[in-house]
């Protein structure tokens, strides 16, 4: 279980910002600054963070659905930055990725046969009952039932479409799914329950999760190992139940002292982050979070903190511990 | 890694105990497809249906003009010029004794001819350049774009007689010239569309999936850009016929003796006092069959915007 099947190296995705007449490069929003992590083959890897924090432009970097400014990708050994555009075009059957909004996200114009048979045909399922067949089963792996194949997706609730997004990741048996928060566009009731179909597909079919999340009891509840990013970089990553019960980063302590707990009795210490996020144009200098650190030092605002191994497998980027 | 073999069999043994939908649901609901919805609006708006009627009845008098005329609609007959409309002749004469009648339902004809060519015309080229500015943006759309620009800076009719004067005058070329005015009316259009819909989840996911440009393009993005051409089609329809008229009023479209109505307006203005029927009726024919172009475009504009849905 310890094979990587995906490994990112010192990502990057700098949008130019333009002005001027002629469209001159006047600055760069620094979505994602230098991330770097590994999937393990058959784990879910939760990203959490705040919005604006770089995790679904990272999501999306990793398919190249957004060029990389800069970076390694490798999966399962092959850098697929340097990939041309077709090898990249059959690699995406291995790839998949289940979107955030499922209003969005599917073709209001095809059935709902159309869409899930559409992967199977651009990779190769010519015929054209073996794709109906195929579709069928698909339905029925998500939960839904083949005759719902006929409709349009304005025909079904959120859920229900969540379901066919789902569906159509599957359909040509990836190895890994990318989740652009999957859930955060239901309600919760449903939440649960796309939250749990997800889990039992993924034992069912071996599938290897990053999942993408703002929602910290989500990404507790489905993850293996969690990492946090502030601001375009990951400040902490470790096993989830190490991640929750001993975070590491001040950023990390102070996003799970928000998490509500279900008993009157407790009264956690609350960190209240003072100031707001900085711009991702113009991030400070030194460690990112050190304009809002409740236990900053002279250091953190000159130098960049490395993201290492702190102990057994649990990665910080922070001076406190170097 | 499993094979889909083994997937499959597990699947079955799976779909038997695991019940994930408990809600109950009608297995025979039926399949409500955007254009089946559009059409059933369409049919409930007493507007679009009377554009309907009217444009129908221009068709038919188009396709009957030979069957229910005892007159050809060059057979001058100078004793009876100018007659009012009476029972032999039921639009009256005019002044070399054609039947207007006659003529106005072969000149349905032209006109519908004249529409349909002009817009399929502008609709084609338009549809074209708008995708690929619209998609390929960049330089691209920077050259078409200006083209459009350049197109739009001069008023339509001026550049329809343009056409016609490097062409020559005929209906022909009249009918080119209404088309190369129009195409960056669809241009336009169909490229903001693309914009729009090139940001969308759904192109996003077409491409996660593996699709290639052209498959995008032609499944994804065209079959969502169809509702405005639509609508722009039809009130595009009006617009042609009025364009060709008035390029036939000023001599520039079809010659004589052809029954183009814009034509038949200008040769009897000389006598708007002495027989105004000659004059009224392709007028009114003029009107009628735009403004039922035009409802029907209203209605359709109505029925394909999905913010107007009950």
């Amino acid at each position: 279980m310890q094979e990587p099947i995906l490994e990112v190296n010192h990502l990057k995705k700098y949008f130019d910002i333009r002005g001027g007449v002629f469209g001159k490069k006047v600055g760069a929003v620094k979505a994602v600054d230098d991330v770097s992590f590994t999937v393990n083959e058959g784990e879910i890897l939760g990203i959490v963070g705040e919005s604006g924090c770089g995790k679904s432009t990272t999501g999306k970097a990793l398919l190249r659905l957004i060029e990389p400014t800069e970076g390694e990708v490798k999966f399962n050994d092959q850098d697929i930055t340097q990939v041309n555009s077709e090898e990249m075009r059959q690699l995406r059957r291995d790839m998949q990725i289940i979107f955030q909004d499922p209003y969005a996200s599917l073709n209001p114009r095809h059935t709902v046969e159309k869409i899930v048979a559409e992967p199977l045909l651009v990779h190769g399922m010519t015929n054209a009952k073996e794709r109906k067949e195929r579709v069928k089963e698909l339905l029925e792996i998500v939960g839904l039932r083949a005759y719902h194949a006929s409709r349009y997706p304005h025909q079904f609730s959120g859920g229900q479409r969540q379901r066919i997004g789902i569906a159509r990741a599957l359909a040509n048996n990836p190895k890994l799914i990318i989740c652009d928060e999957p859930v955060s566009a239901l309600d919760v009731s449903v939440q649960s329950q796309i939250l749990n179909l997800m889990s039992d597909l993924r034992d069912q079919f071996n599938l290897t999760y990053l999942f993408i999340a703002h929602d910290l009891s989500v990404v507790k509840h489905i993850s293996d190992r969690v990492g946090v990013m502030y601001l375009g970089r990951m400040v902490e990553l470790a096993d989830k139940d190490e991640l929750y019960e001993n975070p590491k980063h001040p950023y990390t302590q102070a996003l799970l002292s928000a998490v509500p707990v279900a008993d009157p009795d407790e009264t956690g210490e609350r960190i209240i982050l003072q100031g707001d996020v900085p711009s991702p144009s113009n991030p400070p200098s030194g460690c990112p979070f050190h304009t809002r650190c409740p236990q900053a030092m002279d250091i953190c605002q000159e130098v960049t903190p490395t993201f290492q191994d702190h102990s057994d497998q649990h990665y910080v980027a922070c001076h406190l511990y170097e | 890694m499993k094979t889909s073999e083994e997937q499959r069999e597990q699947l079955e043994d799976e779909s038997q105990v695991y019940n994930p939908n408990p809600y109950q649901e009608e297995e025979d609901v039926e399949a409500i497809s955007p254009w089946k919805d559009a059409l059933k609006q369409l049919r409930k708006s007493p507007l679009a249906i009377t554009g309907f009627l009217l444009v129908l009845f221009f068709i038919i008098l188009g396709f009957v003009a030979p069957f229910v005329s005892p007159y050809e609609f060059d057979g001058d007959d100078p004793i009876n010029r100018l007659q009012p409309p009476s029972a032999d002749h039921w639009l009256g004469t005019d002044d070399i004794g054609r039947d207007i009648f006659t003529r106005l339902a072969y000149g349905a004809r032209i006109s519908l001819i004249t529409g349909f060519t002009a817009v399929t015309g502008a609709l084609v080229f338009g549809t074209l350049l708008g995708i690929i500015s619209g998609y390929f943006g960049r330089w691209v759309d920077m050259l078409i774009s200006r083209i459009f620009d350049i197109l739009l800076a001069f008023p339509s009719i001026l550049l329809a007689i343009a056409v016609v004067a490097i062409l020559g005058a005929s209906l022909t070329n009249a009918l080119i010239a209404i088309a190369i005015i129009n195409i960056p009316i669809f241009g336009r259009l169909v490229r903001s569309k693309v914009i729009s819909l090139r940001e969308e989840e759904f192109i996003l996911a077409a491409k996660a999936q593996g699709m290639k440009r052209g498959r995008i393009l032609l499944h994804h993005i065209l079959p969502n850009s169809l509702a405005p051409i639509i609508v722009q089609a039809t009130l595009g329809f009006g617009t042609a016929i009025l364009e060709a008229a008035a390029l036939g009023f000023l001599g520039l479209g079809a010659q004589p003796p052809t029954p183009e109505w814009g034509k038949m307006l200008s040769d009897s203005r000389d006598f708007i006092q002495l027989a105004p029927w000659t004059l009224i009726f392709p007028g009114v024919s003029i009107m009628l069959v735009v403004l039922g172009f035009n409802l029907i475009g209203d209605g359709l504009r109505d029925a394909l915007d999905p913010k107007m849905k009950n």
